[in-house]
């Protein structure tokens, strides 16, 4: 007998639910029915660990993409990503996409009548290090509109893609800056109901990370779910 | 700040240039063991209409039944150097998506036997906050009427989960997000 480590079931007050009408795309994606429960195998606790093809480097810098510089307000992200009982875990695929300073995406289904950026993708793939850390260099991406409802805009934001350890640990999420005034409107951050749990997606400012006469810093660690204290038992 | 998990936020409408890219929804080579299959369907929402910015993950066994993962315990004996298990395929404008693999061998149950041969789904998209979870099986695998999860969904969903073979090697996997013949989704 083999013995695996299960994962804790996913803390439901710190997630979203996929129901959530003032989002309004939800309202013809979210399923009705519940999802059904099953017990974690080797399907689960085993997982991809990285994209074949990605370039894994330990640090990004994507404001000096196609032979020029990005425009905008330079930031170095930075944090730890650790498993549910605070450790670092190392060799953790980071992908990351954001707008630009006018807040366009390089993406050609973007409409914003905003400015493309040359020399930004605003696009990157990085792995944490052995202490479980992780740093990028990029700019501010800038907010932009959405059809969502009246006069909506997303507050500023960079989304991360993220493999945990195994299948059941994935996640993917979207980093905020502090003090942003959209928050608070935003439909997409608020469908987190706990007030504490919506504050793990809003970075630090650091003046730590910050590097004088470049850039400010900002700090993000990203917590994925926890892991049972005690293996349960399978067949070899 | 107080600790726990990060929650999760949608992946949007504006992922493909970081999340896709040509090949990686093709998981084997012409080194790779085992038979070789194509998987095809088409994502849709609940007014049938397809859903042209979803992301489906998939992650398997290869042909004996071993995932490349240092937890799975049988690596020394089982793993096939020319398959890792994991595709990703953003869908196109018609909602359609296609991934060609092999079919995976059974795995290991928790409860000491085998489950059917089966590879796990993500599906992310916008207007979804969280993840999707669900499972492809094959027809006509003699452990599908023994398989653990199979066994938990009530006869009349349980074929959702099920592809339909359109040819010799092709399947079909429709997944409908919403309705009452909605796919089957897990909560793993
Ligand atoms: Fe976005």
């Amino acid at each position: 007998m083999a013995s695996l480590v299960g994962y804790q079931p996913e803390d439901e007050a710190s997630h979203p639910p996929n129901a959530y009408p003032d989002y309004v795309s939800t309202r013809k994606r979210a399923p009705v029915h519940p999802p059904i429960r099953i017990a974690h195998t080797l399907s689960e606790i085993t997982g991809p660990r990285l994209v074949r093809g990605a370039s894994v480097l330990e640090s990004l810098d994507l404001t000096r993409g196609s032979g020029g510089e990005a425009l905008g307000e330079r930031v170095i992200i930075s944090g730890r990503v650790l498993d549910g009982n605070g450790r670092p875990i190392p060799n953790i695929l980071l992908e990351i996409w954001q707008a630009n300073a006018a807040g366009r995406y390089a993406h050609e289904e973007d409409r914003h009548d905003a400015p493309l950026d040359p020399h930004f993708s605003g696009a990157g793939c990085l792995l944490s290090d052995a202490q479980g850390r992780y740093r990028f260099v990029t700019i501010r991406p800038g907010a932009y509109p959405w059809a969502n409802h009246y006069n909506a805009w997303r507050p500023s934001h960079i989304h991360f893609s993220v493999f945990g350890p195994g299948f059941a640990s994935r996640l993917i999420t979207q980093m905020y800056f502090p003090g942003d005034p959209l928050l608070a409107l935003d439909p997409i951050f608020n469908s987190v109901s706990a007030p504490e749990a919506r504050d793990r997606l809003i970075a630090a400012f650091d003046v730590e990370t910050t590097i004088p006469e470049r850039a400010l810093g900002y700090r993000f660690d990203i917590v994925l779910r926890g892991r049972n204290a005690t293996p349960m038992e399978t067949s070899r | 700040m107080k600790f726990g998990p990060t929650p999760w936020q949608t992946v949007g409408p504006f992922f493909g240039p970081a999340l896709v890219a040509p090949g990686l929804d093709v998981l084997a080579d012409s080194h790779t063991r085992g038979q070789r299959i194509f998987i095809e369907g088409q994502v849709l929402d609940g007014d049938r209409s397809p859903v042209p910015d979803a992301l489906i993950e998939i992650w398997q066994a290869n042909a004996v039944g071993c995932y490349d993962h240092p937890e799975d315990p049988r690596q020394d004996k089982a793993l096939d150097p020319a398959f890792h298990g994991f595709g990703r395929a953003g869908t196109d404008k018609s909602g359609c998506f296609r991934f060609a693999t092999i079919k995976p061998g059974p795995v290991p149950g928790v409860d000491g036997g085998l489950q059917a041969p089966h590879i796990n789904v993500s599906l992310f998209a916008r207007g979804l906050l969280r993840r999707l979870t669900t499972r492809i099986y094959f027809p006509y695998e003699e452990l599908n009427a023994s398989d653990p999860v199979l066994k938990l969904l009530p006869e009349p969903r349980r074929a959702s989960l099920i592809v339909k073979q359109v040819a010799k090697g092709r399947f079909r996997f429709d997944i409908l997000l919403q309705g009452d013949d909605e796919t089957v989704f897990l909560e793993i």
